[in-house]
Parts: C-alpha cells; structure tokens; sequence
C-alpha cells in the first residue's frame, strides 16, 4: 500500500517541473470505502481556480461521497476509510500535521437543502462560520454586505437583516447559506445539489450567482440536471457505477463532453437514455 | 488547459484503505500513557494529601486532567483549546452523571450476591428473624406475591391500554387530543397518591387491606406506560395493510380486530412488560394497599400480602447488618426481575420488524 | 353525466352513516370507552382524593396550606387537632429544587457525552444502559443512599458549612450533617438524572445532521456545533425532560423517607438535618392515623396531586410543543 502512495508522490513532483502548483483543488488516485464497502474507486481530477466543475452520473455512483472527501467531511460517517490524495493548493489536505477545520474554511459546502441556523437571524447567520472558527475580524458590517451581494441576495434583504432565516423563501435561504459559506473566505465552493429542492426562477438565480463566484473561486457542483451542468460548468466529470464501486468515466470541457463525448455511456446519459 | 484529469498514474492495484483523521497508533499509546500517568499521580495526590476517598481521587483526577489538558493545548489556538476543555467538562459531568447507576448496579451484585442462596428464593419470613443468619428464611413469598400483583394488574391495564392504543391510531375520534394529553399527564401521577386514591375507594369499601387493593395501586401507574406503548407499537402498522383489508370489503372491526392487531402481537407483549418493569419496583403505594406479611399468601382477597417493594423496605427499616444484607439480596433478585424484564421486551418487541 | 343539485351541502354525515354498520359502530363505542377509562381514572383520583378530604378544607380552609403544625389532639378535645402541610410543601419543593439544580448540568453533559462524544460502540452500551438506570425502583437508590452515599454527602456538607456557612442557605443549627435536604436532593439528583438524560440524549440524537455538517463546513469545533445548533435544537426537549425529572422529585416518597429527618418545622437551611415532603408525610403517619388524620393525609395527597399534575400538564405541553414542530 505504502509504495502505491509512494509511486503516486514521486508523479507528482515529477509533474510538477512540467506543470504549476494547482491552485485550487487537486485529487489524486482516490478511494472511498464505507465499512468493507468499496464506493469509490480511482478518481484523479484538477478543480482549478476561476472554473465551475460539474459532478454528473446517476445517483449511487459517489458523487457525493467524493465531495464531501473533498473538505473531509467525509470522515464523520463511521466506518469511513479513504486512499489517495487530496491537493489544495499543492498540500495534501489529509497528512496528519493538517487540522482538519482549518481545510473547511478553505473548502466551503453548501448542501442540498437551504439550511440557516435557525436559531439566527440574517446578519448571524452570514457571520456564524467567522465565529464558529474564532476568526478575527474588525468590520462586520461589510463581510456582511459583502457576501450577501456575492450570493446575489443584499437587494432583497438588506432592510431586513433581523428577520430569521426561516422567514425567507427556500431561493433566498439557499442563498444564504452561499453567503454563509463565503463569510469565511474559501477559494473552493463545494456544493452538494444545491438546486434540488428549489423552484425553476430560485435554480436560475443560483446559477447567475455561481457563474458570479467562478470569477475568483473554484467551485465544484453535484448535479442530477443536465441542464444546469450544461448551463452553469465549465468543465464536466461524468461518474458511473456498475454495482461496484463508482468510477470517473470521463472529464473534459462541458461543450466537448455534450457535443463530442469519448465515452457511448457519456453519450447516452448526457442524451437522457439512462440514469 | 483542455483536461480537468490530473496527471496521476492509472493503476488497476486497489490500495489499502486508510483512515488519516483517526489518531495514529503512537498518538493513541501517548494518550493512554498520559493518563494512566494522570491515574497514578491522582492516586498519590490522595495518598499524600488531605483528599479521601472515591471522591477526592475523583477531584485529584479532575483536576489533573485539566493540568494536562492545558500544558498539551499550550500550543494549538484557542478554538481547539476551548474544544479540548469542554471535552474534559463533558467527560467529567458524563462521569458523574453515570457514578451513581453504575455504583448502585455494583454494589447491589457485590452485596446481594451473599445472601443469594437457595433458601432466599424458597423459603419464607415466618420462622426467621431479620436478624438470623443468611442461610436461613427467604423472600419466596414476596416474589409471589410481587408476581401475583404484578400479574393482575398487567391483565387490568394491557386490554385498557390496547384500547387506549386502538383509539388513538385507528379511530382517530374527537377525543384524540385529549385522551393522548391524559395518559401523558397520569404518567406523572405520583406513585403514593395512587396508593391513596386505591386506599380510599378499594380499602375503605373492602375495608381489607389486600393483594387486589395492591394490583389496582399498580394498575393505575402502569397504564399510562402500556397505552403510550401500545400507540407507538400500533403507529408502526403501515396504513397501506388497513387499506388493503378495507378494499376486500372488511369492515372496521374486522380489520382491527383481525389484521391490524394480528401483525403487532409481539410489540403489544412490549407494552405489557414494559409496564411490569415500571411498577415491580414501586414501594410507596403498596405500603398504603396491600402492607406486607411474613407468610405464603395466594389468595389475592386474602388480607395483606407480601412483595419485594416492602420487604426490601421492612427489613431496611430494622437496619441491622444481616437485615441490611437481605435488603441488598432482594435488591438484587429486583433488578435482575427488572433487567429480564427488559430484555425480554427487547427480545420480543424486535420480532416484529423481522 | 350531470351535476347533481345537492353537491354544496357537505356530505359528511351520510359518509359517517354509509361505513359504519351496526358492528362496527359497537366496535368503535368500546374502544372509546376503553379510551376514556384513563381520562375517567384521572377525574376519579382528584374527586375521590377531594371529596374524602373535603372536612379538612372545610374545618382549616388555606391554613391546612400555611400552618406549620402536625399534632394528632389527645381525642378528648383538651389538645385539639391541629393539621397542616406547610413545612412538608417547602420541604417538597426545597428538595426537588436541589435535585433538579444539582441533575441538569450532569444530565446535559451525560446526553452530550453518550451523543457526541463516545465511539460507536460505547453509545450504543450506555444507551441501553440508560434507560435500564431510568428504570431502576426508586427503593434501591434509598437503599444505596443510606448505606453508600450518606457518608459522602456528609462529608460534602461538612465541607460547605465550613466554607460557605455565612451564607443563609449552608448555615446549620446543629453541627449534625446527616439526613439533611442537601443529602436527600443528593440521592434524589442521581435519581432522576438517568430519566432526563435519556429524554436529553433523545432529543439531541434528532438535530438535523444537515445543521451539524454546515457547522463543521464552516471550519467549526465539535463544541461550536454543540453551542450553535444542537442546544439551541433540543432547549425545549431538555426543559420538558426536566419538568419529568422535577414531577417525579415533587412525588419521591421512599427514598426521601429514608435520607431525610423528617421534622415539622419551616426549614429552608439545605444542611440542617431537618426537612420532609409531602409523599414521606403520608407515608410516616399512615400506619398509626387516626381517623381525622387519615383524612388529613388524604387531602396533603390531594395537593401532591394537584401539584404534580401542574408540573406535568407543562412538560407534557412544552414536549408536545417541541416536537409538533418539527
């Protein structure tokens, strides 16, 4: 096991003479495992700065598993184990020196369902991951006002920032929750769904704000529309199981992948006939 | 860029799982070395000093904990510091939370296990003293007539109950509110006014304290337990297995009686032991009902009756140190009679799902 | 087809009459009546309860509730009877109050430990463990507290006199630590702890995981998860938890029996080895009553009843409440 890892290393600073420091997110030869249960099998993929990454594949293919590997959320579930690397900004995020919340702030995620703390207005619900993580701050006012116009949603309740998250409409709380995740400053966005429990106008305007974020951050999207991976990614990976643990079919720019894909299986779930 | 794969070598060879984010087998020896370390320093601190006893090693070891928590947190920030602290504080509050069950479930086995030999589960009180030796008498007549209590006040309540449990989920009627919000309140009934409101109805018109004066007291503090039960045992049957006998053309009845009722049998049994377990314990009721007596009594409507509760209470009461002993003795035939209780509605209530 | 012309009257009682037949409405009857024992049983104990001890408020009105005095007369009028429950009704509420202060933090933190803090298999021991300890007789913990705990308990108060005796509360009369409320809200503390922890442990195991998962998300600490949403998620299960922990206290009658010297006299000094409550009353005096008296403990009943039925007709509406929401 250990000379697997070892051969892996060496590639990779072998690589690195050819190409740079990924800034962003980087995996490298990833396994998943729940119990004996082997759920994701060999991913190796680049999430680089400025760029939409689309997750695409019929559910139970791991594509969640995969994310949440992404910030070591992953490690909550018991019975999880994983192998390979995980690069961001060119540090392996799972070496044992590491402090795993220290990677979350880093690596935000915002979930499938709209979730503000419900127990906090607005203005706290945007500032409870800075005092979550102690971070020192000086100026609420503005992170606040800040983030809340990168999530696209400061117009509509910035006369309003002590109403509870719960008097929003499911659009705007999820929203918030972008809004809450950015608080903290990540340079990767993870998000899990984020549209499935929404209505058609809510998902556009989510959409409008990730093509926002992209301008400065990675962010990384699980999706069973595709649709919105066609209309939100820039580039796109296609996951698929056979019963098995899950696998990357394959990955490449978005139009390529839906134009002029490698894979017949690509072909076909892009096209709607399985999945 | 027009690829997103990483340049990493595709290979077919499966690596060994690994789990980084769990503390490795050095960190884990560090931890384990640091507090026996902790253990033995705590126990010097006892040994040197004023502190005695469970709880001053207790003290000494908090205390310690929190001396070592502090020098290995000297290093991370403040947010991991606090954590680590609250840890310990949990731990400790979780360590005095569990103290006093955990004391009591061993000193009733240290202590019971000597007077437990076969003459307390054959023999009687009525040629013994409290004060004779432990081999001789026993608390055979109070198991029976716990049993016999016990017994008669579970066949009151487990068919109010199911009713009770039948209302709540099949017929759904007016009173829904009210009946659940009822049973809910009863379950707070204190166990002496139970014993009061039996000793001035049943007693007085009786004017006999009796066994059936004690299963009543029981009944009313048992069925709160058995209907809330039952409810939740009846909540579980999926309304598709109602739909499927009403569109054969069963009536409601029939359906209840006959389908719905059927598939819950086990989880119903729950519901009655469950009730048992609450009560065979209670003490303060019978003391106003059925009092107690030294003898085999079988006839429920014959005077009073012996039960655990009240010997366990009696024998407290005279306080010498064999009378003590068999307190801890009958102490520990209950919590076994409690403990079988309970795993036997484990047991049961589990077949249902299968 | 066509619209029938008596659509808009509500059908609803023609359903009613059109389901059920003759055997199933007899059904329905019993098992309502079944239903209703519970809620007649109820009204029974406060009417029985009353209507026995109806001479007594009649004879001492609110001073049966205010008066300090327990004395049977001498029968022949020369000392009269002299009835009431004063002393007993602070005594109850003195000593549960103890209870309660002293299980909460610990009951907290034993949910919080077994929840969040103990490996897999750990939680899945205590958690049975749990609700075996809230099933324990409360004889046995009077039987452990007598022979196990009151030495510690007097040492502990020992302690806080000589620490705290300026303040009111840990002064004492006599320097006697024994079978004081401390020592009994002591027991009565262990007892209830295992009821509320396993109700807390309940309510905190239903946190959505979504909220605890955002918290981590946002770099956070297991504490801060804790702090932000899983406290503030189950506030209303715990206080419900604790009203049952608090009416179980108010109604103890063998194990505060046997911790705590029982005198008739106001005593609100938790060290001082004097106190009562209304459940060790009834079963002190029982045995030797007179008939005036046993009407007299009857109606301290009456008002243990009422007292507890308050309690829990709130725990069971804050319960309800907390859990209808979601």
């Amino acid at each position: 096991m250990s000379q697997t890892v070892q051969t892996s290393v060496m590639s990779m600073s072998d690589g690195q003479s050819e190409s740079p420091v990924v800034l962003g997110l980087e995996t490298r030869n990833i396994h998943a495992w729940f119990g004996k249960h082997h759920v994701l099998k060999d991913i190796s993929l680049k999430f680089p700065e400025k760029t939409v990454t689309g997750l695409i594949g019929p559910s139970g293919c791991g594509k969640s598993t995969f994310i949440r590997l992404l910030n070591r959320m992953h490690e909550f579930i018991p019975g999880a184990a994983m192998a390979g690397q995980v690069l961001h900004d060119g540090h392996d995020i799972y070496s044992p020196e590491v402090d795993a919340a220290a990677i979350r702030l880093k690596v935000g995620m915002v979930f499938q369902k709209p979730n503000p703390f419900p127990a906090m207005n607005i203005r706290e619900n945007v500032l409870s991951g800075i005092k979550l993580a102690h971070l020192k701050v000086a100026d609420h006012d503005s992170i606040v006002e800040r983030c809340l116009t990168r999530a696209g949603l400061w117009k509509e309740v910035k006369d309003r920032l002590t109403a509870t998250g719960g008097s929003l409409s499911g659009g705007q709380q999820q929203r918030l929750c972008i809004a809450r995740s950015l608080a903290v400053e990540p340079n990767v966005l993870l998000m899990d769904e984020p549209c499935s429990a929404l209505d058609p106008g809510s998902t556009l305007r989510i959409e409008e704000t990730i093509k926002e974020l992209a301008e400065k951050i990675a962010v990384v999207i699980v999706t069973h529309n595709m649709q919105q991976a066609a209309r939100v990614s820039d580039y796109c990976a296609f996951f698929l199981t056979d019963g098995g643990p899950g696998y990357l079919v394959e990955a490449d720019a978005t139009k390529k992948l839906f134009t002029n894909p490698g894979d017949t299986r690509t072909a076909d779930y892009v096209q709607g006939k399985f999945g | 860029m027009s690829t997103i794969i990483a340049p990493a070598e595709k290979t077919e060879v499966v690596p060994e799982p690994i789990t980084p984010w769990k503390p490795s087998q050095k960190t884990k020896s560090v931890s384990i070395i640091v507090f026996l370390a902790s253990l033995f320093l705590s126990a010097a601190i006892v040994l040197l000093t004023g502190l005695a006893g469970i709880d001053g090693f207790g003290l000494a070891l908090f205390c310690v904990v929190i001396v070592v928590t502090t020098v290995r947190n000297l290093r991370s920030n403040q947010k991991s510091r606090k954590d680590a602290f609250v840890g310990v504080f949990v731990a400790s509050a979780a360590m005095l939370a569990f103290f006093p069950w955990m004391s009591i479930f061993a000193s009733v086995i240290v202590k019971g296990v000597r007077g437990l030999q076969p003459n307390f589960l054959v023999e009687n009180m009525q040629f013994t003293t409290p004060d004779d030796e432990l081999n001789m008498g026993g608390a055979a007549h109070a198991v029976i007539g716990s049993m016999l209590m016990v017994s008669i006040a579970a066949a009151i309540t487990l068919p109010l109950g199911i009713l009770s449990g039948v209302y709540l989920t099949e017929i759904r009627g007016r009173l829904t509110f009210l009946v659940r919000f009822v049973v809910q309140s009863m379950s707070g009934v204190p166990s002496i006014v139970a014993g009061l409101f039996v000793y001035t109805t049943f007693v007085d018109y009786t004017s006999k304290f009796s066994g059936m004066a004690g299963a009543l007291a029981l009944a009313v503090l048992m069925l709160p337990t058995v209907a809330r039960t039952a409810e939740e045992v009846l909540k579980l049957v999926p309304d598709d297995l109602r739909s499927a006998s009403y569109a054969l053309g069963a009536r409601q009845w029939r359906t209840s009686l006959m389908v719905v009722l059927p598939t819950v049998r086990s989880g119903l049994m729950t519901a009655a032991i469950l009730g048992v377990a609450r009560v065979i314990g209670e003490t303060a009721p019978l003391l106003l009902t059925s009092l107690s007596n030294n003898s085999f009594i079988f006839n429920p409507l014959g005077g009073p009756i012996g039960s655990l509760p009240t010997y366990i209470f009696g024998l407290l009461q005279i306080g010498t140190e064999n009378s003590i002993n068999r307190a801890w003795t009958g102490s520990l035939v209950l919590l076994i009679l409690v403990l079988v209780l309970f795993t036997t509605a484990r047991y049961v209530g589990g077949k249902d799902k299968r | 087809m066509s619209i029938s012309p008596g659509l808009q009257a509500t059908p609803e009682a023609r359903e009613l009459s059109v389901i059920f037949n003759r055997a199933d409405r007899i059904f329905r009857r019993i098992v309502t009546a079944g239903a209703l024992t519970s809620l007649i049983l109820l009204g029974l104990i406060g009417t029985f309860l009353f209507v026995r001890s109806a001479q007594i408020f009649n004879d001492r009105g609110l001073k049966f509730i205010t008066g300090s005095n327990w004395t049977a007369g001498s029968g022949d009028g020369v000392i009269p009877d002299d009835f009431s429950i004063g002393p007993m009704l602070t005594g109850t509420l003195l000593v549960s109050l103890i209870a309660l202060v002293l299980s909460m933090p610990l009951a907290i933190g034993g949910a919080l430990f077994v929840e969040f803090y103990a490996t897999p298999g750990l939680k899945k021991v205590l958690t049975t463990l749990l609700d075996l300890a809230a099933a324990i007789p409360s004889l046995i913990f009077g039987l452990w507290g007598v022979v196990f705990f009151s030495s510690y308990g007097e040492r502990w108060s020992d302690l806080l006199n000589s620490r705290f005796g300026w303040l009111p509360l840990m002064k004492v009369q006599n320097e006697v630590f024994g079978r004081s409320p401390f020592v009994a809200g002591c027991v009565l503390a262990s007892l209830i702890t295992p009821i509320i922890t396993s109700v807390s442990r309940e309510v905190f195991s239903r946190t959505p995981r979504d909220l605890v998962d955002t918290c981590y998300a946002l770099g956070s600490t297991r504490w801060g998860a804790i702090k932000t949403v899983v406290l503030p998620f189950g506030k209303s299960g715990v206080i419900g938890g604790a009203m049952l922990g608090l009416g179980r206290a108010l109604g103890e009658t063998v194990a505060v029996y046997l911790l705590l010297n029982i005198v008739f006299r106001y005593n609100f000094r938790i060290l001082e080895s004097e106190g009562g409550n209304i459940a060790s009353l009834i079963a002190l005096k029982f045995g030797e009553a007179t008939e005036y008296e046993l009407k007299a403990l009857v109606a301290a009943g009456f008002v243990l009843f009422l007292l507890t039925l308050v309690v829990n007709i709130v725990a069971a509406s804050i319960v309800e409440r907390s859990t209808r929401h979601r």
